[in-house]
């Protein structure tokens, strides 16, 4: 009873962390299932079936294909624009500063809902017809601002003494952003591109009203939820899940490296 | 300072700004437009400047727009009851496992959030073992139902935006200065006391952040109503979804969308009011300017 006292904190989070936990597990269990009909709700028996063929849907298939290639090239575009807006926040004193915060805070206090019904307002006003583009344009605007907090947030914590000295070696200043800033942003830049690829690629709501008949892998699971979800989905999700938890434990390891040689180098003061 | 080096930081802003101004400023502004035409889709909208369709969808869809409220409010409380103990373990007491329980805690991105709703509507069909325990314990009656109701609904959500509400609160606690609670213990006062006078205010800010962060997704949410409710349990998004991809009313459609914004954008205003706004824009510009 003691014991239990002593760890009550650690016992309630270790029970949320489980509920945080149960979904996954479910969606991962039941792509194993063998179900009796259309609907994959009830656990019918084992079976590897599914996971043999994975990728048996071509709709599916192309869906996927479509959701990866639009968080590549959105998460490319976003991090370029908000890494640039970032180091004009953090390094620059300019007029207007407060109207460009507010105009990256906003977006992210709007529901998606309200951005994906305004965008479309706009295309419809405009009589342009909604499809890839339209989703490219929605997935960089809408990760943008998160772009810009993750890296301001690394380049608050900046040691800007390296730039100094590489500038008194007689660097030109794109050497030096090329040569110091760059490597020394990588982390930062990386876990920004993360988060913005995490983001489109998840996102159901904005594109389902700027999609046309493109179909995403989101759109594809909402679309079927009405006909019964293929076992393939569970599948996939199974998959993209255990990659990005590679993914991420590759990150932090990378970030920890990066914080070790930091360390290393002898402190300035 | 040449005139060239004052305009970098607006060379560094123009793209992305301009992103951001043409592709979401511009959109609201149109959608304003179209919220005050009138017609239909066969004859063609025009501008009537018709302000009785902010009034007309307020008073068609006053049961979804109070519903949504309540929902994300009942939703926002539970994930701060359940998100501050856990915020609070993995802050001070977590040790070594303080970087696993954060991976388990943004774990859920890592699935498509549809996915993970779908999931809770395989958890809580008709006579799986978790609903069969609850009928067995009397928590709900033999023939009763758990999805389809208001209960499955805001389970959905506090589940869904849980990690928004973690994730401030974690961070307002970690960088709290440990030796303001020893000074506390050092003067005599009790661990509960301790943890009202010191601990909860100075994270204050991470809770108001959280309960945004929580809050303002979840009034606009539709997915949740759509895959763990019937129509019972319809949300205002639901209804602009409907409107404008289905009915393609779109005034109505738009007039519904920025009464939504109005409205959040209110209640967000008389909550910072109360609570402070340090922690959405305040200290931010302040480190950011620092």
């Amino acid at each position: 009873m003691s014991w239990l006292r002593r760890n009550a904190v650690m016992v309630v989070g270790g029970l949320i962390v489980a509920y945080m936990l149960i979904p996954i597990f479910v969606v991962a269990l039941f792509s194993f299932n063998d179900p009796d009909g259309k609907f994959n709700f009830t656990w019918n028996g084992f079976t590897l079936d599914y996971w043999k063929d994975a990728f048996a849907i071509s709709q599916l298939n192309d869906a996927l294909l479509t959701s990866l290639e639009l968080a590549l090239l959105s998460t490319a575009i976003a991090t370029a624009l908000g890494t640039l807006i970032a180091l004009a926040l953090v390094r620059h004193q300019f007029f207007g500063r407060r109207a460009a915060n507010l105009l990256i805070v906003i977006p992210m206090a709007t529901p998606e809902v309200v951005i994906g019904a305004s965008l479309l307002s706009l295309f419809v006003y405009f009589q342009v017809a909604t499809g890839f583009t339209t989703l490219l344009i929605a997935h960089v605007m809408f990760t943008i601002s998160f772009v810009v907090v993750v890296v301001r947030s690394r380049l608050i914590g900046f040691d800007s003494s390296l730039e100094e000295a590489a500038r008194d070696l007689g660097a030109t200043p794109l050497t030096t952003f090329r040569t110091i800033t760059l490597p020394l942003l990588t982390p930062g830049l990386l876990a920004a591109a993360l988060l913005a690829f995490a983001l489109s690629i998840d996102d159901f709501v904005i594109s389902n009203f700027n999609s046309g008949s493109t179909e995403t892998f989101p759109l594809f699971i909402y679309g079927a939820t009405q006909r019964g979800v293929p076992v393939q989905v569970n599948v996939l999700a199974t998959m993209l899940f255990l990659l990005t938890l590679v993914a991420m434990i590759l990150t932090i390891v990378q970030q920890r490296r990066a914080e070790k040689l930091a360390a290393i180098r002898p402190d300035a003061r | 300072m040449t005139s060239g080096r004052r305009r970098v930081p607006y060379l560094l802003l123009a793209p992305g700004l301009l992103w951001l101004a043409i592709f979401f400023v511009l959109p609201l502004f149109f959608m304003g437009i179209i919220a005050v035409e009138e017609g239909s889709l066969e004859e063609g909208f025009s501008l009537t400047w018709r302000f009785a369709n902010f009034t007309d969808s307020i008073s068609r869809f006053d049961t979804q727009f109070v519903r949504s409220f309540i929902y994300a409010g009942i939703a926002t409380a539970l994930c701060l009851v359940i998100a501050y103990p856990l915020a609070y373990a993995i802050a001070f007491k977590a040790g070594r496992w303080k970087n696993a329980l954060l991976l388990a805690v943004i774990a859920p991105f890592f699935t498509t959030y549809l996915i993970r709703t779908l999931a809770w509507q395989t958890i809580l069909f008709d006579n799986s073992p978790i609903v069969d325990a609850l009928k067995f314990v009397g928590a709900v009656p033999d023939d009763g139902r758990v999805l389809d109701t208001t209960g499955s609904v805001i389970a959905g959500l506090t589940y869904n935006f849980l990690p928004f509400m973690i994730l401030p609160i974690y961070a307002s606690l970690e960088q709290m200065d440990r030796r303001l609670i020893e000074a506390g213990r050092d003067l005599y006062s009790s661990a509960r006391t301790t943890f009202l006078k010191v601990t909860l205010p100075i994270s204050m800010p991470g809770v108001i952040a959280g309960t945004l962060l929580t809050f303002i997704p979840a009034v606009g949410d539709y997915i949740n109503a759509d895959l763990l409710g019937s129509s019972n349990q319809a949300m205002i998004g639901n209804v602009v979804q409907g409107q404008y991809l289905d009915i393609k009313d779109y005034p109505i459609a738009a007039a519904l969308s920025f009464v939504l914004m109005a409205m959040i954008l209110v209640v967000v205003a008389v909550y910072i009011k109360f609570a402070g706004s340090e922690a959405l824009m305040g200290d931010e510009e302040e480190r950011g300017a620092a």
